[in-house]
């Protein structure tokens, strides 16, 4: 295996009424075929990460740094047609809330019809038997009809399998999820979590699925990489991180879930609230909630700290225990 | 699709019913009698009786209204109190020269307005779409009959370009499309023009700058379109809102010109209007009311379907 995605030390500042640092160092690489997920509480970096890989942040307003290679390509290089042409056959996206991110006035198949048209030259009718075939593989019922369906004739979870079936239209290699089950009905979600796990093994391309929900995480991911305050604290496999979390953040997160919790037992909530990030950290980002905090932690940021292969903590105690 | 046309177009009749019944009471409930006008000072009761029965005043209010209906159906508006002659025929040649001025706005308002107003929000807040944006305030905020004569100053007297009187030369009535006529035709619509011209460009930048902070737009960006491709989404879903308000717009054009009409001394249906006010004129006013009206509903049976031909939820809704 190789890396497809390679994201060196990526940094993001907004600039407007607040500066934020949104994302502060971010470094992230993605085999051929692997679903990573990036896990974190809003506002810690997931969804920026991948709105970068894709060159979607306002321009104007965004400054960015580091650098993000895509099958040895400089994606932040990008400009004009070339990005046009990188975004839907290299990566493509699906987005929270399939209700707002597909065009209310055209109807799905003319959606889907017209990214390939766009990309791959075909002809009217080609297209649309592409965009019927895409309806077909995303198992939407009675696709035939599906296709001259309007987004608000459908459901929540209709809607977002149109949209998951608009994303792969043109087999591209890499597929960002941001939160795409966040806003579906539990069981729906369920389903939803299959169909890409599914459609990923068919088709073989790799997957960024952003979640704050771990329990998701653990549906559809190979390996985790936790966020926090624009940071990655912590990368490893699914089961390395539930089984052995090794940053005090991770641990938190994992306490403050309701699986597996005890009825009746308290949850353990992580006190305090992240920082604004209207300053680039300079010390762990973590520290003034971090149960295990030390004067070292507030001095300096702790360095990622590598322990194997794919697996990585950015904390200091990892140092000492490895010393 | 089919069943909401047919809807709409049934849904025409009441609100036609309405507007005559509104149109034919208007001017029964404006104080005055409309007989002061054509009786002479010194007339007798037994005089004025008869003159009220000739034009069926003495009957009750709904059987007036009946009759009025009745011949306004068959395309009779009655006879002019003033002047006497038929009503109809005066009312068809002056609305006919208001659309005409109307439509000469619209060509020179609309294209204008959308174009900058869409420039302006696609563009937005850079310098450009303030320049826009300046501009369309100081239309509309410019009145329009001072606009007129400030160009009639500047183009009909200090620089003698243009014609500042009527719709011919000689200040004919009778309409030919030559440039003798339509030289009159410059200055009146692009004075009209000025204020729909910046309620569409202001309409259009808002929805335009409105639809580009949209989540699909990102997702169209996302799935590879160019700027033209993701243009034409915006021009879409922008269009059925700029419609509608287009549609009033032009409903202004056509009863609100009469400050223009009066101007320029078009002879159309404001100056009709202003006229048969005066001289307490009822079938005249009902008359052009009337049909003004008329053409209002159909402009807004006719925005509605173009609506619901491009916004599929308006008429599955």
């Amino acid at each position: 295996m190789s890396a497809l995605v390679e994201i060196e030390d990526l940094t993001v500042r907004f600039s407007g009424e607040r500066t934020v640092h949104a994302l502060n160092g971010v470094s992230l690489s993605v085999e051929k075929g692997e679903v990573v997920a990036l896990l974190g509480e809003s506002g810690s970096g997931k969804s920026v990460t991948l709105k970068s890989l894709m060159q979607l942040l306002p321009g104007k307003r965004t400054k960015i740094g580091g650098k993000i290679a895509f099958d040895g390509r400089d994606v932040l290089k990008l400009k004009g047609r070339e990005l046009a042409n990188f975004r839907g056959p290299e990566v493509a996206m699906i987005f929270q809330d399939p209700s707002l991110a597909l065009d209310p006035v055209y109807a799905i198949g003319t959606q889907i019809a017209e990214t390939v048209m766009r990309h791959e030259g075909l002809s009217r009718p080609d297209a649309n038997a592409r965009a019927l075939d895409m309806l077909k593989r995303v198992r939407i019922p009675s696709p035939e009809r599906r296709l001259s369906n309007y987004p608000h004739e459908m459901s929540g979870g209709m809607r977002q399998r149109a949209m998951i079936a608009l994303a792969l239209a043109c087999g591209p290699r890499l597929l960002l999820a941001d939160e795409p089950t966040t806003a579906l009905d539990a069981t729906v979600q369920m389903q939803v979590l299959l169909l890409l796990r599914e459609l990923q093994q068919e088709m073989g391309m790799s997957v960024i699925f952003v979640t704050h929900d771990i329990g998701v995480a653990v549906e559809i991911a190979d390996r985790v990489a936790v966020m926090y305050a624009g940071t990655i604290v912590e990368t490893g496999t699914i089961a390395e991180i539930i089984k052995d979390p090794r940053h005090p953040y991770t641990k938190g997160l994992l306490a403050a879930n309701l699986h597996g919790a005890v009825k009746g037992a308290r949850l353990d909530a992580i006190p305090g609230a992240p920082p604004t990030l209207e300053e680039p950290p300079t010390s762990c980002p973590f520290a003034p909630r971090c149960p295990v905090a030390m004067a070292a932690c507030h001095a300096a940021r702790p360095p990622l700290i590598s322990k194997g292969p794919g697996r990585a903590v950015a904390c200091i105690l990892e140092a000492e225990s490895v010393l | 699709m089919f069943t909401y046309l047919l809807r709409r177009l049934v849904y025409v009749i009441p609100v036609a019913l309405g507007v005559s019944l509104i149109c034919f009471l208007l001017v029964h409930i404006a104080p005055g009698d409309p007989l002061v006008a054509v009786m002479p000072i010194d007339a007798t009761a037994e005089q004025e009786a008869e003159m009220r029965a000739v034009y069926g005043f003495d009957k009750p209010l709904p059987v007036q209204f009946g009759i009025w209906l009745g011949n306004a159906v068959q395309g009779d508006l009655g006879r002019s109190i003033a002047t006497g002659r038929a009503v109809a025929p005066e009312v068809t040649r002056a609305v006919g020269n208001t659309l005409l001025l109307a439509a000469a706005a619209s060509v020179i308002g609309f294209p204008l307005g959308i174009f900058f107003g869409f420039m302006a929000g696609y563009l937005r807040d850079t310098v450009w779409d303030r320049i826009i944006t300046a501009t369309a305030i100081a239309g509309v905020s410019t009145p329009n009959y001072w606009l007129g004569m400030v160009l009639v100053i500047i183009f009909s007297i200090t620089l003698p370009w243009l014609p500042s009187m009527g719709a011919g030369p000689g200040g004919s009535s009778d309409w030919t499309w030559d440039w003798l006529h339509m030289r009159h035709l410059v200055l009146p619509a692009i004075t009209l023009a000025v204020v729909p011209m910046g309620i569409v460009m202001r309409t259009t930048r808002a929805l335009v700058s409105d639809i580009l902070d949209q989540d699909f737009v990102q997702a169209l960006y996302a799935k590879g379109m160019t700027n033209s491709g993701v243009l034409r989404h915006v021009a879409r879903n922008a269009a059925p809102t700029a419609l509608s308000v287009i549609g009033l717009q032009l409903g202004y054009l056509l009863g609100g010109s009469i400050l223009i009409e009066t101007v320029f001394n078009w002879p159309g249906s404001g100056y009709l209007l202003s006229v048969a006010i005066l001289q307490r004129d009822l079938p005249m006013l009902q008359g052009t009311i009337l049909v003004l009206a008329m053409f209002f509903v159909t402009l807004n049976l006719l925005v509605d379907i173009a609506q619901s031909m491009i916004d599929p939820r308006i008429s599955r809704a």
